[in-house]
């Protein structure tokens, strides 16, 4: 009992008895609230209503209801099909701009005139720009998509600006001496960046990436705008049919279902990364 | 002497006539002479921001030069359209804070130059320097990352990766500078057996007892300009100019020589 080591773990051990409790309270006076809340049965009855929750997850098709667990599927298709797209379409930007000598002034440019323009525009109406605005160009091939491929162009346009940064980022931190430790081996300004500068910038971007795809894996619901039917939507469709929000709910339930286990393994890359440029520290 | 009057003479390692540079407003290097012979061992001393460390970034081009000429084995490597990735690969230069690639192993760190530059098989490559970690006591390490093993070894690794390049000259930037003291002798003795198997050595060094040793010639370095040079007897028993006296009476008041 007497020894630190003892004496520490029953710090420990208080200190997970005291955060439980108070956890406990915390939650239990918003449980409180909610119920005692003068609104709250008719809040419970619209937004958390367990029938209505069953028919918008499984749909009902006799009545024109979509499953919003079927339509799920659809925005974790745009989702990972997005996601490939983005990683690729941002490294040609984030490359381009670090592109070397005045003659290739006009793509660098370029590069970073996208970056701008497609941060600075919110996503919402990119969606809608392209959406409506290219089949209305009428151009043979490009005109007669189906509706989600605008949907899609629109996500990776936006979020390739905002990927291209992330990216630029990290290959600013790695430091210019490895660049001439490469250069001095005879190694070209392409070679150094492939072999010497990407592979470290990618490891430090990793976390920030994963962040910046969970808002994309929820932003897939914003292409609802353009009539898509996915999880969004189809809740929508369900509750104007039957008056009822629950299926809002359940997308909602959905979307967390995948955002949080993504925040979790974010949180825990970072501090891996952090423990780990530690130890070196200590060396 | 003139700088465009100067010819290149290919039994010359190295000539540098009147290189100058600065970095914004400030002359770092004013006009600086040197000829280096094949299998000559310079060494460079001076104050720290004498422009040592610059010098030696300015002779494979890792900075660019203001004015002045450069020129390798009779090839004037600062005159325009030189393919400078084709010359680098022949100066093999190791610097303070070794810059070993942190993402790639030891031998990794070692066979990407003659792997991806020089287009040898990775079989060879890696045998090759595999002989290169056994000369320098490093087998044992060669799947090792960089941060997993001690500054002296990682600075003999990175004279590994130099020498895989198979360079017909090595530059050497205060190359234990960043070391323990514990872990000075063994670079020390990896850069003796350069010198002893014949290459061709600058270095920029604050080790004067090790300069004393190895140097075929002592370069004298003072605000931007080779103020001395001679043997290395001549330098440090009977220097000529007073700022080198001065300069030499320091490191013996400091006891470092």
């Amino acid at each position: 009992m007497g020894s630190p080591r003892s004496r520490r773990r029953l710090h420990g051990r208080r200190a997970v008895v005291v955060s439980a409790a108070s956890t406990v309270v915390f939650l239990g006076a918003l449980v409180a609230l909610f119920f005692l809340a003068p609104g709250s049965a008719q809040v419970r009855r619209t937004f958390f209503n367990i029938p209505d929750a069953r028919v918008a997850l499984i749909g009902d098709p006799q009545h024109g209801i979509f499953s919003v667990g079927l339509s799920f599927l659809f925005n974790i298709e745009m989702f990972l099909i997005g996601e490939v797209l983005i990683l690729v379409l941002a490294m040609v930007i984030a490359v381009i701009r670090q592109l070397q000598g005045p003659v290739l002034f006009p793509l660098r440019l370029l590069a970073i005139a996208y970056a701008d323009f497609f941060r600075g525009v919110p996503l919402i109406l990119v969606i809608y720009a392209i959406g409506f605005g290219v089949p209305a160009l009428s151009l043979a091939g490009v005109s007669t998509q189906p509706t989600v491929v605008y949907g899609m162009a629109a996500l990776v346009l936006s979020y390739s600006a905002y990927v291209s940064e992330v990216y630029r980022a990290g290959i600013e931190s790695v430091h210019p001496s490895q660049v001439a430790a490469a250069r001095s081996l005879g190694l070209s300004h392409w070679q150094s960046m492939r072999f010497v500068v990407i592979p470290q910038a990618l490891r430090r971007v990793v976390p920030p990436l994963l962040n910046d795809f969970i808002s994309l894996q929820k932003d897939t619901a914003l292409v609802a705008v353009l009539g898509i039917i996915e999880a969004n939507r189809a809740a929508g469709i369900q509750s104007s049919t039957d008056f009822n929000y629950t299926g809002y709910t359940v997308a909602a339930v959905l979307f967390l279902v995948i955002t949080i286990p993504m925040a979790r393994f974010t949180d825990y890359l970072i501090a891996r990364d952090r423990r780990r440029r530690q130890a070196t520290l200590g060396h | 002497m003139g700088a465009a009057g100067y010819a290149a003479d290919p039994d010359l390692a190295l000539q540098l006539v009147q290189l100058r540079k600065s970095f914004e407003g400030t002359d770092v290097l004013r006009g600086v002479d040197l000829e280096v012979a094949p299998h000559e061992v310079v060494c460079l001393i001076g104050r720290s921001g004498s422009g040592k460390s610059t010098l030696l970034r300015c002779i494979n081009l890792l900075e660019p030069i203001d004015s002045g000429r450069l020129m390798f084995f009779g090839l004037e490597i600062s005159a325009e359209g030189v393919d400078l990735d084709r010359v680098r690969r022949q100066i093999g230069i190791v610097f303070q804070a070794f810059n070993l690639f942190p993402h790639m192993t030891v031998l990794q760190n070692i066979t990407l130059g003659p792997i991806r530059v020089l287009g040898k098989p990775r079989r060879q490559a890696e045998a090759e320097a595999d002989a290169l970690l056994e000369r320098f006591g490093l087998l044992d390490k060669r799947l090792d990352y960089p941060d997993r093993i001690s500054g002296g070894q990682q600075q003999r690794a990175a004279i590994a990766r130099a020498l895989a390049m198979q360079p017909r000259l090595m530059l050497l930037d205060e190359v234990t500078s960043a070391l323990d003291p514990e872990l000075v002798a063994e670079v020390l003795s990896v850069i003796r057996s350069l010198a002893a198997a014949g290459m061709t050595m600058v270095i920029a060094t604050h080790e004067m007892n090790f300069a004393r040793d190895i140097a075929s010639r002592v370069c004298f370095l003072d605000q931007g300009v080779m103020l001395e040079q001679g043997t290395p007897e001549e330098i440090f028993r009977h220097p000529q100019d007073p700022r080198t006296q001065r300069f030499l009476q320091s490191i013996v008041e400091a006891g470092r020589l």
